[in-house]
């Protein structure tokens, strides 16, 4: 491509023909359009953890009327049939519409800086995940127009999380609930797998030089297993949908009994993917508390390679231990104690690493700020849920264990004092970095206790309840069968819980807006993330880092001349190439996805009988739709991934005028 | 023909702005197709499970299938993949007149396939009376081969696509502008491929329905004018496109896009080998 030796001397006839107009790349830096046309992973990562946080609060919403349903016996604030939707979609929200956007906030604001990148390696195909994400949390929501706004014929999904067959047939779910949660689901795939073959090939190979892949941070490591995770385990829940959606609009048989289909083979294929799910959902967390614990303990992390390797074998063994989900199904003794083993042997590198952690803090000089609370919290919260997780590896244990509250305890320990208390302690560790703020630390460690003391009144009970016979996904229960008390108990918990998240988040936007200002790496970090200004600029690192060691940044604290003068030498030679690249943003993702959204929604709000006029909307809408997706990746793929180069002064502002706006995106 | 020929400097092994070597569109489809295993992998599981636990009265798959020609489609589909490999070559020295053809024969014989699988399809539903609703057997075997089907129609329309972006006119062209050439230009080729497979199976229909040659020839003309018309207008149009204007934009350095393009073609040909032995081969063991 060295076409720039022969623009010297152009003639008209030479000219390149110019780029045509409606491929002219967005130029907003601000304002809605720039949002919504934006590639920054930040920006992006940014409007996750919004987008994420949102659905967060409406997930806690539902799991506080389910509590408030059955804080008294008899209770009489939700039907059935509500209490049915709510605890389906308070679980399907907090895991695909919570927990795993969250987490994909932290991966695409914070990995590719840890790795000394300046984007991911497809930063459209990034903004598409966003997008989709968001089409997908749209349809899987599309139901509440039923409850809410009195649409005849439609609710929400109520099947469960897990949606096990034969309920989800049309003979049993006639309305459209199973539909919206079949395609909101598969809209979530795609932006998941997406995502993640995009943070596959950036992990991979957009690190800087000397990032070998045993000086990764640790968190970026988990990021490489989890996408892993998603892209191996999503396609069986994707095939497991399409048949599901073929039983349902298309009078095929995989799981309708009098056509010979297993109903069993659902829960297979559903737990292939669901116990890597639970990976998926707990690795990121992992990945979270290996950067804070040591930065808080002063010492570099314990067993570093350990504490990569345990991760790795989660993941290949978070595949071979689907079936203990499924003790109770009659699968034969061979099957099961196969499983019960499997499940077992993955207890190995889940303990191994909180040794490591134990090991970080041993002999550190621990800082008790509000990311290492939360930190701490997690160690030993998650560490309650492994041990309940242990006890349902046994088969016969879990028979008598299963579906019973004691599974709720056990899972909500490994969720909430898991993944979340790791999210919520990433917010307040990441948050001067993201926006310039330190929040207050009394605020702080205040929101941790009552979400502490709150989290643990709810669901200790619970495992006794479940002890006692309570089953789950049950609407009320009777005065005499002595639950009384632990449900009101736990009641009680769940509104001191979701005080605590209140407190946490109103802090937040305080911060946000009047938080005390803080420089460059406030909490004296150890890697590259914090060697840059806060907040980051557009271009992230003004010179490509060499890394040297482990922890990149800590070596740079102790060599500065040896890195200034590297510094000099590559930002002359960046300078010589043209300047710091940057991509174009680009409005086609957004194109695409809102395609795959009027489709998404074609396809599940109206009738499919043909004497019915919905039919002419489902399927008009859905060709609109995959009309639109198929121009929006066209265009996308025309205009190319040319970027532009930024030059900039002394004080890393880009320098007007010398925007070279035809540099080639690939060298 | 390509403004790049010149330029035969590119190492096509090694990408050196990546960490690894390995160019990002590369590892991007070896990473989609780990993916893409699995959802094959769900899809043949599935119809295995069922093949072991086969309903009482379901039908026999022997009575259904026809290995002839599933084994021709088969062959067929392989050799497309030797074409999509001489079109890769191609773009990697740089002949970009080589890589069209390689990528027209590709297009080609991958229609011949999808225009066998549509008349499979159709022979399974009315002859066989076999359809998506009435067995297990139907259910898991459109399913699977559907989905597979799918695949290859969205390669097509990539080859396609490809094809026609090898035309955008680079520096020294005699085009002003390029964006409307090449969406007619696409639309003119996609409509062509559409009216060859009706066009083609009109004709199969016609000698099956007719008693003898001429009637069916009387019958097929008759019956599939206006869709020949429109085929022959189709190449007319597409020869008119594709005629040479000068340097183009495209050559060695989109090598990679091409190669990513392989990539997925040889994936979804190595798919079909499996699910050819394990759908089909297996009931003939």
């Amino acid at each position: 491509m060295d076409t720039t030796a022969k623009t010297a001397y152009l003639t008209k006839e030479d000219a390149v023909p110019a780029q045509p107009k409606l491929l002219a790349h967005p130029t907003a830096k601000t304002g809605l359009m720039s949002w919504l046309t934006t590639v920054d992973h930040k920006r992006i990562g940014f409007l996750y953890g919004v987008f994420a946080l949102f659905f967060f609060l409406v997930g806690g919403v539902e799991a506080l009327l389910i509590r408030a349903q059955l804080m008294y016996p008899n209770g009489t604030v939700l039907s059935a049939q509500m209490y049915n939707t709510m605890f389906t979609m308070h679980g399907t929200t907090m895991i695909f519409l919570a927990v795993m956007p969250l987490s994909a906030a932290f991966f695409n604001y914070i990995m590719p800086l840890q790795i000394g990148a300046r984007d991911v390696a497809f930063p459209r195909l990034n903004a598409f995940s966003l997008w989709t994400f968001v089409a997908g949390a749209i349809v899987l929501n599309l139901g509440w127009i039923g409850p809410i706004f009195g649409v005849e014929g439609h609710n929400a999904p109520d099947v469960g999380w897990y949606g096990y067959s034969p309920l989800t047939s049309r003979q049993f779910t006639p309305g459209h609930s199973v539909d919206y949660w079949v395609m909101g689901l598969q809209l979530l795939g795609v932006a998941s797998i997406a995502a993640s073959l995009n943070f596959i090939v950036t992990i991979i190979n957009m690190r800087a030089p000397g990032m070998t892949m045993m000086r990764l941070p640790v968190f970026t490591w988990m990021t490489l297993v989890t996408a892993f995770l998603i892209v191996l385990s999503f396609p069986a829940i994707t095939i497991a949908l399409v048949e599901l959606m073929m039983d349902r609009n298309f009078g095929t048989v995989f799981f309708e009994v009098s056509g010979g289909g297993m109903p069993i083979l659902w829960q297979h294929l559903f737990w292939v993917f669901g116990h890597p799910e639970v990976y998926i959902l707990i690795l990121p967390a992992m990945g979270i508390i290996s950067e804070i614990l040591p930065t808080f303990s002063r010492k570099p992390l314990f067993g570093y390679p350990i504490v990569v390797f345990s991760g790795a074998c989660i993941g290949f063994l978070g595949f071979a231990v689907w079936s203990h989900h499924m003790f109770t199904t009659g699968m034969g003794t061979v099957a099961t104690a196969a499983f019960a083993l499997a499940t077992m042997a993955i207890a190995v590198p889940t303990g191994v690493k909180i040794f490591n952690w134990i090991g970080t803090m041993w002999g550190g000089r621990l800082m008790m700020r509000t990311p290492m609370m939360f930190a701490l919290g997690f160690v030993w919260m998650f560490m309650i849920g492994g041990f309940s997780g242990v006890m349902h590896s046994a088969a016969p244990a879990d028979t008598q264990q299963s579906d019973s509250y004691f599974v709720i305890a056990h899972f909500h320990y490994v969720l909430i004092g898991g993944s979340i208390f790791a999210l919520l302690a990433g917010i307040h560790y990441w948050f001067p970095l993201m926006f310039g703020r330190k929040v207050s630390e009394f605020w702080g460690k205040l929101s941790f206790w009552i979400i502490f003391v709150g989290f643990n009144v709810t669901f200790f009970p619970m495992h006794f309840l479940g002890l006692n016979g309570m089953p789950r996904r049950t609407f009320t229960y009777d005065p005499n069968l002595g639950w009384n008390t632990p449900n009101y108990i736990a009641s009680i918990g769940a509104f001191v819980l979701g005080l605590g998240i209140a407190v946490y988040f109103a802090v937040m936007i305080y911060t946000y807006y009047k938080g005390e200002k803080v420089g460059r790496d406030p909490w004296d970090g150890r890697t590259l993330e914090w060697s840059i200004p806060n907040p980051p600029p557009e271009y992230n690192f003004r010179v490509v880092p060499t890394v040297h060691d482990r922890d990149a940044f800590w070596y740079e604290k102790n060599h500065r001349e040896q890195i200034a003068a590297e510094r000099a030498v590559a930002e002359k030679a960046e300078e010589a190439h043209g300047g710091i690249h940057m991509p174009h943003g680009s409005i086609w993702p957004l194109v695409a996805s809102s395609g795959l959204l009027i489709a998404g929604v074609g396809s599940t709000a109206f009738e499919a009988k043909w004497d019915v006029p919905g039919i002419h909307w489902k399927l008009g809408l859905s060709l609109l739709g995959g009309l639109v997706t198929l121009v929006g990746i066209y265009f996308w793929s025309l205009e190319g991934n040319e970027g532009y180069h930024l030059h900039l002064d002394k004080d890393g502002k880009p320098v007007k005028g010398h925007g070279d706006d035809h540099g080639h995106g690939k060298h | 023909m390509s403004s790049h020929a010149a330029s035969a400097s590119i190492d096509h092994h090694h990408d050196p702005s990546t960490s690894t070597g390995i160019p990002n569109k590369k590892l991007l489809m070896w990473a989609f197709l780990a993916s893409d295993c699995m959802f094959f992998g769900v899809l043949i599981a599935t119809h295995l499970v069922y093949r072991l636990h086969p309903p009482a009265g379901g039908l026999d798959p022997k009575a259904v299938f026809s290995v002839e020609l599933t084994s021709f489609s088969t062959f067929i589909l392989l050799m497309s993949s030797l074409m999509m490999a001489l079109a890769v070559t191609a773009i990697q020295k740089g002949n970009v007149r080589s890589c069209r053809w390689s990528l027209l024969t590709t297009i080609f014989f991958g229609m011949i396939f999808l225009g066998c699988q549509v008349y499979e399809f159709q022979h399974f539903v009315v002859d066989k009376k076999m359809t998506l609703s009435n067995s297990l057997l139907g259910t898991t075997f459109y399913t699977l081969t559907g989905t597979h089907g799918c695949h290859v129609a969205i390669g097509v329309l990539w080859l396609t696509l490809m094809y026609v972006r090898s035309f955008k006119p680079g520096a020294g062209s005699a085009r002003r502008t390029w964006l409307s050439h090449q969406l007619w230009h696409a639309l003119a080729l996609l409509a062509l491929l559409g009216l060859c497979l009706k066009v083609t199976l009109g004709l199969v229909h016609s000698i099956q329905v007719e008693p003898s040659f001429g009637a069916a020839m009387g019958h097929f003309v008759k019956a599939e004018f206006l869709a020949m018309a429109g085929a022959l207008a189709a190449v007319a149009a597409c020869v008119w496109f594709a005629r040479p204007r000068g340097p183009v934009a495209f050559g060695e350095a989109n090598a990679i896009d091409v190669e990513s393009m392989g990539l997925y073609w040889h994936f979804v040909d190595i798919v079909w080998i499996v699910i050819f032995t394990a759908v089909y081969l297996l009931e003939y063991l």
